[in-house]
């Protein structure tokens, strides 16, 4: 019983907020365009989330995820500006994306591997890469932005009138999903994170495992830089400062356990939209983004805070 | 010294956890100024005695007697207030903090302002502590760069600093090297003239002879044997300890011994010592030996957990290396650790997930999972092995301990291991699961397969194995045929240093 409620609360306060909103503010809130503008909003930070997802479950914490972000962007917009000019040619564009999505890949990788192979705790790892990653970002172009203004698809682009980035999500929820449900390696990051000793035992290669999922994170988080990117048509050094902790927010409002072994991508996303709707509503119902910070921090402390408690009571039960 | 005053006395105390009976009524009388020792196997209930003595587990009954009223300690800090320390063998220092500072911590003597200690009494109070008792040790000294025995020293003395009259001494000697044994005995017998209590709990039984005036024996629980240690040897302790008579609860099966399977040679590493033996096809064989002996090392080293430095070991004829547990286990080796909650399980993860974790390449589960196969595979087992939970999905930390263990015996089954290494398999595990492990290692075994069982239970490694190797400090003092030779004679060697009595 309690395990449904645990399952079912951040979805049923997703709904919650959903229904409020709806009741209170109908004409703005609840038509399509809205929807779309709050999923479009959340692709960003809900594809990074998903990456954090991974690294959580397996006991771990990325905070470079925010500079990362800042790092991909510019040098995916590096790319573009330099081999292509102000106005680079959709070839260029391409390759510069996929720099974007290498550079996201490669920052996890170091990440991964301080934490694998120098076996530093991950907090205090990322926290050196996320300095890193932002001082790289900002060093590269004087902290300057890069503007590109051609590069518009991934952040502008509709497909059947569904916005490109809001697919993208839509694609990366499916697929992170599935891997973590049907795949050996998905397997592997819960028992990493449930118990690595046990997992050691049962001829788990942590270090392995352990640098792909941080390589995950960071190919997720590349993905999501380009696409704030092409939102904005420049790649911006000081993108995505804080970013971190929205990210780590969502996976833990759906229900992962920082201790590691527990969390879901659904649960992940329900905690994105949980944050982007509220954010929303807030908007809407005009009260300012410094008071939205305190909504959020009160959000979050309750769930955590329920999720403990329903955790409790069922140990106790047996 | 030959006052008959009890310092404490133990009334009918029993206490159980969930339906395994811990310790029955068990009474005994410690004299003032004595060195009582306890003995006992692993198991035996010593552990629980001592922490029922600490005021960390309340008896389900009995008494305690203390200065003629009885009591009963409902936290470690009542037990303290009443004169009792207990002395654990995991020490409880502050690696970092100086000697005196660990003497005093939390109760130093008070300085001029409020809320400051004043160093320089504590430092002298240290000095005149350690003169009284006489010990000799700089109170600046950190403690990590104290070896174990003088460890100890601080320890006691930390006690003695509470005003403790009764030390509870748990294994002291088991973190000690030969050297400092002897001066930690030394150090027993010297706190005893300066008119402290001592209850010893140890199995190393030349150094209970060795100090102690009075001895009880534990064993499954209920005390065999309490009084004065005079005129009782070490064959007559072994007695009351292993006294057992063996269940029947064992398979009988017909031995058919085929090639060898296992071939050790020259093995060693920090913990053991040039470790030879053969195991064949269809053979059980039983490893006893003390805590410490190097049985666990012995298991780590055969299954890819810690690097042998020199050494070979063959299976089936074929030289293997294995450095990863990965690499164990596509030797068809599986190892069920002693420790199933610490690095067996993964307590929050679903039973039959916990089942087929090193098993998934092997079931053609390289990439992707097949959930329905993983599902019906695990039932299967879990029918095989009597294994008692509400479904595959129930998390691990949901079952008892002995469907815990089943669960990772279920792993051998289902990556169909040839080569089965097994620490202390039923520790801590009820009766009936116990002897559903028997007979699934009878099975195996019949089916050809070898099994290596370390284990502290005799009468468990009596009915079970054919063979039983001895292992002492590191050593393999001893390869028995089990049928040829006596509990007795295994306890004695691996309880007794020759060199040393």
């Amino acid at each position: 019983m309690n395990k449904l409620v645990r399952e079912l609360l951040p979805f049923g306060s997703l709904l919650l907020v959903i229904a409020v909103l709806s009741l209170w503010q109908p004409e703005s809130f609840l038509t399509a365009d809205n929807f779309l503008n709050v999923l479009r909003r959340s692709s960003v930070y809900g594809i990074m989330a998903v990456g954090m997802t991974f690294v959580i479950i397996s006991g771990g914490i990325d905070l470079s995820v925010g500079s990362l972000l800042a790092l991909c962007g510019m040098c995916a917009a590096g790319v573009m500006v330099g081999l292509g000019g102000p106005t680079p040619s959709p070839e260029v564009r391409a390759l510069g994306t996929a720099a974007g999505l290498l550079t996201g890949a490669v920052g996890g990788f170091v990440s991964g591997a301080l934490v694998a192979k120098l076996n530093i705790q991950p907090f205090i790892a990322t926290l050196g890469t996320m300095s890193l990653y932002r001082g790289i970002a900002l060093v590269m172009h004087d902290g300057q932005p890069i503007n590109v203004p051609t590069y518009r698809y991934l952040g502008e682009g509709a497909c059947f009138g569904v916005p490109v980035s809001v697919l993208l999500f839509l694609a990366v929820i499916a697929a992170a999903a599935a891997v973590l449900k049907f795949t050996r390696f998905g397997r592997y990051t819960y028992a990493i994170g449930s118990n690595v000793e046990a997992a050691h035992h049962a001829g788990v290669r942590i270090d392995r495992n352990l640098i792909a999922i941080y390589t995950l994170g960071g190919l997720l988080t590349g993905l999501g830089a380009v696409i704030a990117m092409s939102r904005t048509v420049s790649a911006q050094p000081t993108a995505g400062v804080g970013a971190e902790l929205d990210v780590i927010a969502a996976v833990v409002i759906g229900g992962a356990s920082l201790s590691g072994g527990r969390g879901t991508v659904t649960g992940t996303i329900v905690g994105a939209l949980l944050i982007s709707f509220l954010r929303n509503g807030c908007t809407l119902l005009g009260i300012s983004t410094n008071a939205q910070l305190i909504v959020i921090g009160v959000v979050i402390v309750m769930a955590v805070a329920i999720d403990q408690f329903t955790r409790r009571t069922a140990g106790d039960a047996l | 010294m030959d006052s008959p005053a009890a310092a404490l006395e133990m009334r009918g105390i029993s206490k159980s956890f969930g339906p395994v009976k811990a310790i029955q009524d068990v009474s005994l009388c410690v004299r003032q100024g004595a060195i009582h020792a306890l003995v006992g196997e692993n198991g035996a209930g010593k552990s629980t005695l001592m922490k029922i003595l600490a005021g960390v587990y309340q008896p389900d009954a009995g008494v305690i007697v203390r200065h003629g009223k009885s009591c009963v300690w409902k936290h470690p800090a009542e037990s303290l207030a009443a004169g009792v320390a207990v002395i654990y063998q995991e020490l409880s220092l502050a690696p970092d903090l100086t000697v005196a500072e660990n003497i005093w911590l939390g109760i130093e003597p008070r300085g001029i302002l409020p809320g400051t200690y004043s160093r320089q009494r504590m430092l002298e109070a240290t000095r005149s502590l350690a003169r009284q008792h006489g010990f000799n040790l700089d109170p600046n000294e950190k403690v990590e760069h104290l070896p174990p025995s003088t460890r100890q020293i601080v320890e006691v003395l930390k006690a003695l600093a509470r005003r403790a009259e009764i030390l509870v001494m748990d294994e002291p000697t088991s973190s000690c090297g030969e050297a400092e044994v002897s001066a930690l005995l030394e150090m027993v017998k010297r706190l005893r003239s300066a008119g402290a209590t001592i209850l010893y709990i140890s199995h190393r039984l030349e150094e209970v002879l060795a100090i102690a005036e009075d001895l009880t024996v534990l064993r499954d629980g209920r005390v065999v044997y309490s009084g004065p240690l005079t005129g009782l040897g070490i064959p007559d302790v072994v007695k009351y300890m292993v006294g057992r008579d063996l269940a029947d609860y064992f398979p009988k099966r017909a031995v058919r011994r085929g090639s060898v399977a296992l071939r050790v040679s020259g093995l060693s590493s920090r913990a053991v010592h040039d470790v030879s033996f053969e195991l064949h096809w269809g053979e059980i064989v039983g490893v006893a030996g003390l805590v410490g002996a190097g049985r666990t090392t012995l298991a780590r080293l055969l299954c890819g957990l810690e690097p042998a430095m020199q050494g070979s070991v063959t299976i089936g004829g074929k030289n293997v290396n294995m450095r990863t547990p990965a690499d164990a286990l596509s030797c068809g080796i599986m190892y069920v650790t002693e420790d199933r909650k610490r690095s067996g399980l993964c307590l929050d993860l679903p039973a039959a997930w916990n089942m087929t974790l090193p098993c998934l390449p092997e079931l053609g589960m390289k990439y992707f999972l097949r959930l329905g196969k993983e599902n019906s595979l695990a039932q299967e087992t879990a029918k095989a092995l009597s294994l008692k939970w509400a479904g595959p999905t129930t998390p691990a930390w949901a079952l008892s301990g002995g469907n815990q263990q089943k669960l990772l015996l279920g792993r051998a089954l289902i990556a169909h291991s040839r080569l089965l290494i097994l620490d202390e398999p039923t520790r801590g595990i009820d009766i009936a699961a116990k002897k559903d492990i028997y007979e699934l290692i009878g099975r195996m075994a019949a089916e050809g397969k070898a099994a290596l069982i370390m284990s502290s239970d005799l009468p468990e490694l009596f009915g079970i194995s054919d063979r039983i190797l001895v292992m002492r400090r590191g050593r393999l003092v001893a390869d028995l045929v089990t049928a040829d030779t006596t509990q007795e004679a295994v306890m004695r060697l691996a309880a007794v240093d020759e060199v040393r009595t």
